[in-house]
């Protein structure tokens, strides 16, 4: 009887299914010499866990943007794919793309979601055009979990440099849900035998008066495997002492390895190192299956980039370094006697 | 030397306290956020643009009229700009909220900033932002104020060279592989730049420390205080915490005694050198 009665108190109307749109997210797919990004598929893989409709957004120059959609159309989990060419779009800036996006997304837009990886051209981005639509956006989640019922998406993300893992609900009062995709976090999305998707193109929102304006852009010359994605780094920190040495001593090791190369932004800030090398809590954040740390003390902020990798490995003359802390195979000794010798053993 | 028509800049620089950098966190017992009795100082990405707005002033001398710093944050926050004073801004604006308030989203604080720039009688040119705090790590503010503005913006810039006369700025930023150049136009209250910087030392020199003098000079610059509601903005959160919880701790595996038993444990783990 009293049972009863409680249950009757804690009746709430409960909303009836048709009353949350059923999630439908729209994924920002960047590319680079066209080729599909590989940040983007993982972004690919966090939208189909909405567990509904996920449309493809494509957008570049006229010369790149055909074979990008010829790759996109292919990949799993996609039901639509959107492509948008125009010379405009050479290069993405955010004050010429978020036109596109805001009338993409605009009244009668059918999307609940707005993903895209957490990369320099995204971070710019999607932002900008969820201020104009006067929703928040989630940077750089983890992981995420739909409630169709409410319409409301709870995601997990690192603060305080991944010291604190934060837990936060978009609840279905924002209209449009934005958010960046920590691509270590989530397998890439793969080009399957399924059906391929539907394509459509959309025009373009030329805009006249940029108010900034593309001069040029220079990348890195490697022929290692791109540091956000590669299954092995080796890392060099402050004791490499120069860039000459850091060059001398890691990229052959890396070489054996088939690795990427990182570096501690105490390398980068020395100079021994590019910016675009740099681990940690203001540069990239990896989590290859071999993390190999040369010379590096381990800094939160350092940690922060790295701690997620499978196997990590250190060698440091310092037994103390705070890095031994996280390593799971530590050797204290001097890495300029190390490492040549595991590139040696390696070859054999 | 006739005076020239280049304009006369007005800078802001928005800026944030924040747990020291140094400090390592610890997750409340109510798993509400973090211990916060802790040291705090000025988010570091933020000193970096204090310290290129008062740089800018160095190379431009009298081009630049103003350098203003702005913080939304508890009483406590004064301490924050007076620092920014004392490393060279003129003057401030601090915008209080209690201590027991939660700390505004980045879509709030774009949303302030917007209406005190919309205040200034001078108008703003330039306004600088550190590209992210170190306590949310989010990352977002410049470009939401940006996009409210309909600004021009420059995100995780390296290098930046403002010339008044040509009303133009080029800012070489940091991107995925690489280094872009962008080229930003400044028409008074039409388009404006807004660009953030991101830490990268070999560019942008180390912030200056502030000086006793100078510490004892912005005891006695000026400091507006104003409210949200005074602004007219709502920066309540839109989004809910649910939880903040401690990561998966992760534990060293020992160490090894030589090269020999640091390759047999890569093999163990499938590590072999590239078939070449």
């Amino acid at each position: 009887m009293l049972k009863a009665r409680i249950s009757l108190l804690n009746r709430v109307p409960v909303r009836s299914y048709a009353t949350a749109a059923s999630p439908h997210a729209l994924v920002f797919l960047e590319h680079r010499q066209g080729n599909l990004d590989s940040a983007s598929l993982s972004a690919l893989t966090a939208a189909s866990q909405l567990g509904g409709q996920v449309t493809g957004l494509v957008v570049g120059s006229p010369e790149e943007v055909p074979s990008v959609v010829e790759k996109a159309k292919r990949l799993n989990g996609l039901t639509l794919l959107l492509h948008c060419a125009s010379p405009q779009y050479t290069t993405l800036l955010p004050e010429t793309v978020s036109p596109l996006l805001e009338k993409l997304l605009s009244q009668s837009s059918p999307f609940t979601h707005v993903v895209s990886a957490h990369s320099s051209s995204a971070k710019s981005i999607l932002p900008r055009v969820a201020a104009k639509l006067d929703v928040p956006a989630v940077s750089d989640i983890t992981s995420l979990e739909h409630d169709a019922a409410s319409g409301s998406t709870t995601f997990t993300r690192p603060i305080y440099a991944g010291n604190a893992i934060s837990t936060v609900r978009a609840s279905s009062s924002i209209p449009i849900k934005f958010f960046t995709v920590r691509s270590t976090a989530f397998a890439a999305a793969g080009a399957g035998d399924a059906a391929e998707s539907e394509v459509k193109a959309l025009d373009s929102v030329e805009v006249s008066d940029a108010p900034t304006e593309h001069i040029n852009t220079s990348l890195t010359k490697s022929d290692r495997p791109d540091l956000g994605v590669a299954s092995r780094v080796v890392s060099g920190g402050r004791a490499l002492k120069n860039a000459e040495t850091f060059q001398s001593t890691l990229y052959p090791l890396a070489d054996a390895l088939g690795a990427a190369v990182g570096a501690s932004r105490a390398a980068v800030d020395a100079g021994y190192a590019d910016n675009s090398l740099q681990v940690g809590q203001t540069g990239k954040v990896v989590a290859p299956e071999l993390y190999m740390a040369l010379g590096i003390s381990g800094a939160i902020q350092h940690l922060a980039g790295m701690k997620d990798s499978k196997l990590i490995v250190a060698v440091n003359k310092d037994p103390d370094a705070p890095i031994f802390q996280v390593a799971d195979v530590g050797l204290v000794a001097d890495l300029f006697e190390v490492v040549p010798e595991l590139v040696e053993k390696l070859k054999q | 030397m006739r005076p020239s028509a280049a304009r006369l800049l007005n800078i802001i620089v928005p800026i944030k306290r924040a747990v020291d950098y140094a400090v390592k966190i610890r997750v409340n017992p109510e798993q509400t956020g973090i211990d916060l009795n802790v040291k705090h100082s000025m988010n570091p990405f933020d000193e970096i643009a204090v310290e290129e707005a008062v740089r800018i002033r160095e190379r431009l001398k009298d081009a630049v009229k103003s350098i203003k710093v702005v913080t939304i944050g508890p009483p406590k926050s004064a301490e924050t700009l007076r620092t920014a004073l004392a490393m060279g801004a003129d003057s401030a604006v601090h915008v209080e909220i209690p201590e027991s308030a939660p700390s505004p989203e980045p879509l709030g604080v774009a949303k302030t900033l917007k209406a005190l720039i919309e205040r200034q009688k001078e108008g703003v040119d330039v306004v600088i932002l550190g590209k992210q705090a170190i306590d949310d790590d989010a990352g977002q503010t410049g470009q939401m104020l940006a996009g409210l503005m309909g600004w021009s913006q420059a995100t995780f810039a390296s290098k930046v060279e403002v010339d008044p006369e040509q009303k133009v700025a080029n800012i070489t930023r940091e991107i995925d592989g690489g280094l872009e150049e962008l080229r930003c136009l400044m028409v008074r209250f039409i388009r404006n730049i807004i660009f953030h910087h991101s830490v990268n030392f070999r560019l942008f020199q180390e912030p200056r420390y502030a000086s006793l003098p100078n510490i004892m000079k912005a005891k006695k610059k000026p400091v507006e205080k104003l409210t949200v509601a005074e602004l007219g903005v709502d920066i309540a959160p839109r989004l809910e915490t649910i939880e903040v919880t401690e990561p998966p701790k992760r534990v060293g595996g020992g160490k090894v005694a030589n090269v020999d038993e640091l390759l047999a444990k890569l093999k163990e783990a499938g590590v072999t050198g590239k078939r070449a």
